[in-house]
C-alpha cells in the first residue's frame, strides 16, 4: 500500500491538533465571559470617579489642575494595549495598524511620541522602531490587577507633569461583539472628565486636605482605571479573537481529515484490487 | 430612621452599595463616622476598614480598603477604594520598574526598522490573513 502509512500519521496528528484547536476554542470562550463579567464591574467605578471629579470641578470652577489643562502638542505619548499571546487572529495587527496610523499622523505635525507598551506582542513589535519606549509591562495574565498599572501609569503621568509629553492617548482594542474587535483610541490626559451640565446639585465641600491635592489623587486614580478598563477590555477580544481563530482552525482540521480519509481509502482499495489482479493472474497462469 | 446611601466601589468591581444608619471610614487625618445630613466633604483614605452599620439594623458590616478617596454629600456617601497599597515610595519603585523593564527590552532588541517598514510589515500580515481567510471560505476540490 503506497503512502498508506503516511497518510494515516497525518490524519492521526491533524488530529490531535484538533483536540487541542477544539480545547483552546472552549477554554478561549470560558475566559472570554469572565473576562466580559470584570469589564462590567469595572464600570460603576469608572462612573463614581467621574461624578466626584464632575462635583469637584463644579466647586472650584477657578482651579484648574495641569491634567485638565489643554496646551500646545509638541510630543504625545501612547500607552498601546496588546496581548501577550499569539493566536488571537489579526487583532494585535489590527491594533499596531491604528498605533502606527496614530504615530504618522502626530508625527506629520511635528510632535515627537513616546510609547508605553503593555502586553508582550506590542513590546516586540514596537522595540524595533526607532521610537523611545518609556515604559512597559508584560505577562499581566487573563487577570489583570490595577495594582500592575500603577507603576506604567505613572511614568506617563510624570511625564506629563514635566512638560515631555502633552497629550496621552490609550490604544486598546475595544469589544464590539464576538466576531468582532475594532481598535480605538482614547484620549487620557488633559482630561476629558467633566460635562457640568449633568451635574445639577452643587455642594460646598469641605476638603481634607486641599482641593487641589484631591483632585491629583482622583485624576491619576481615574486615569488608572480608564488603562485598567482598556486592558480587561482587552482581554475579553483577545478571548473572543482566539475563540474564532480556534474555530476556523478546528473546522480546518476537519475538512483536511475528510479530505485525508478519502485518499487513505482510494489508497487501500487500489493496493487490495492490485492484489487480487495479482492473484487472479498468478492463478490464471497455473 | 433617616438613612445615608452608601456605594463602596473600586476600579475591579462593586464591593458594597444600599443604606446605612451610620458608617465609619479610615479618612486621612483619622476616622470619621457619617451620620445621615452630613455636611458635603471630600477626602482620601488611608488603609484601614470602613464599617457599615446597615439601615435595617443587623451586624455591622467591615470592608478593607487600600486606601483611596471618600466623597460625601447629605444623601450618599461615595467610597472609591484601592485595591492595592499606595505610597509615594511604593509607586515611585513600581514606576522605575516599569522604566527599566522597558530600558531592558529595548537593549535586547537586534534590529531597528523605520516606521513605513513596519507598516509595510503590517499590512503584508493583514493581506495574509485576509487570503487566508477567503481559502477557507472557497471549499476545496
Amino acid at each position: 500500500m503506497p503512502g498508506a502509512k503516511e497518510i494515516r500519521g497525518k490524519i492521526a496528528s491533524i488530529k490531535s491538533t484538533q483536540k487541542i484547536t477544539k480545547a483552546m476554542e472552549m477554554v478561549a470562550a470560558s475566559k472570554m465571559r469572565k473576562a466580559q463579567d470584570r469589564m462590567r464591574a469595572a464600570r460603576p467605578y469608572a462612573e463614581k470617579m467621574h461624578d466626584v471629579i464632575g462635583h469637584l470641578r463644579l466647586a472650584n470652577p477657578d482651579y484648574r489642575h495641569p491634567w485638565l489643562v489643554e496646551r500646545p502638542v509638541k510630543s504625545v505619548g501612547l500607552i498601546v494595549i496588546s496581548t501577550d499571546r499569539g493566536l488571537a487572529g489579526s487583532l494585535n495587527v489590527n491594533v499596531f495598524k491604528q498605533a502606527l496610523t496614530t504615530i504618522r499622523e502626530w508625527q506629520g505635525q511635528g510632535a515627537q511620541v513616546q510609547l508605553c507598551l503593555v502586553g508582550s506582542k506590542g513590546l516586540q513589535f514596537f522595540r524595533r522602531l526607532k521610537l523611545p519606549i518609556a515604559a512597559s509591562i508584560t505577562h499581566l495574565g487573563d487577570r489583570p490587577h490595577v495594582a500592575d498599572f500603577i507603576g506604567t501609569v505613572k511614568v506617563m503621568l510624570d511625564a506629563y507633569s514635566e512638560g515631555k509629553i502633552d497629550r496621552l492617548y490609550l490604544i486598546n482594542a475595544e469589544f464590539v461583539n464576538t466576531m468582532s474587535q475594532k481598535p480605538v483610541v482614547r484620549q487620557l490626559l488633559p482630561a476629558e472628565v467633566v460635562k457640568s451640565a449633568d451635574l445639577q446639585e452643587r455642594w460646598e465641600y469641605i476638603y481634607e486636605p486641599s482641593a487641589a491635592e484631591l483632585m491629583e489623587g482622583l485624576l491619576m486614580r481615574y486615569v488608572e482605571s480608564q488603562v485598567y478598563r482598556g486592558a480587561v477590555e482587552n482581554v475579553a477580544c483577545e478571548m473572543a479573537a482566539r475563540m474564532v481563530a480556534m474555530k476556523s482552525a478546528t473546522d480546518n482540521a476537519g475538512k483536511l481529515i475528510d479530505e485525508l480519509q478519502l485518499i487513505y481509502n482510494k489508497a487501500r482499495q487500489a493496493a487490495i484490487t492490485k492484489e487480487i489482479s495479482e492473484i487472479v493472474g498468478g492463478a490464471a497462469a497455473v | 430612621m433617616a438613612t445615608i446611601h452608601v456605594d463602596i466601589v473600586s476600579a475591579e468591581g462593586q464591593i458594597y452599595s444600599g443604606k446605612a444608619a451610620m458608617v465609619f471610614v479610615p479618612a486621612v487625618q483619622g476616622e470619621i463616622g457619617i451620620a445621615p445630613r452630613h455636611a458635603p466633604l471630600l477626602t482620601t483614605l488611608k488603609a484601614g476598614e470602613v464599617r457599615v452599620q446597615p439601615a435595617e439594623g443587623g451586624d455591622e458590616l467591615g470592608f478593607y480598603v487600600g486606601g483611596g478617596a471618600l466623597e460625601i454629600q447629605p444623601q450618599r456617601v461615595t467610597v472609591l477604594a484601592d485595591t492595592a497599597m499606595r505610597a509615594k515610595d511604593i509607586d515611585e519603585a513600581a514606576a522605575q520598574a516599569a522604566k527599566q523593564r522597558a530600558e531592558e527590552a529595548l537593549k535586547n532588541a537586534k534590529d531597528q526598522i523605520e516606521l513605513a517598514e513596519a507598516q509595510a510589515e503590517l499590512a503584508r500580515a493583514a493581506a495574509q490573513f485576509k487570503a487566508l481567510q477567503r481559502l477557507r471560505k472557497t471549499p476545496t476540490a
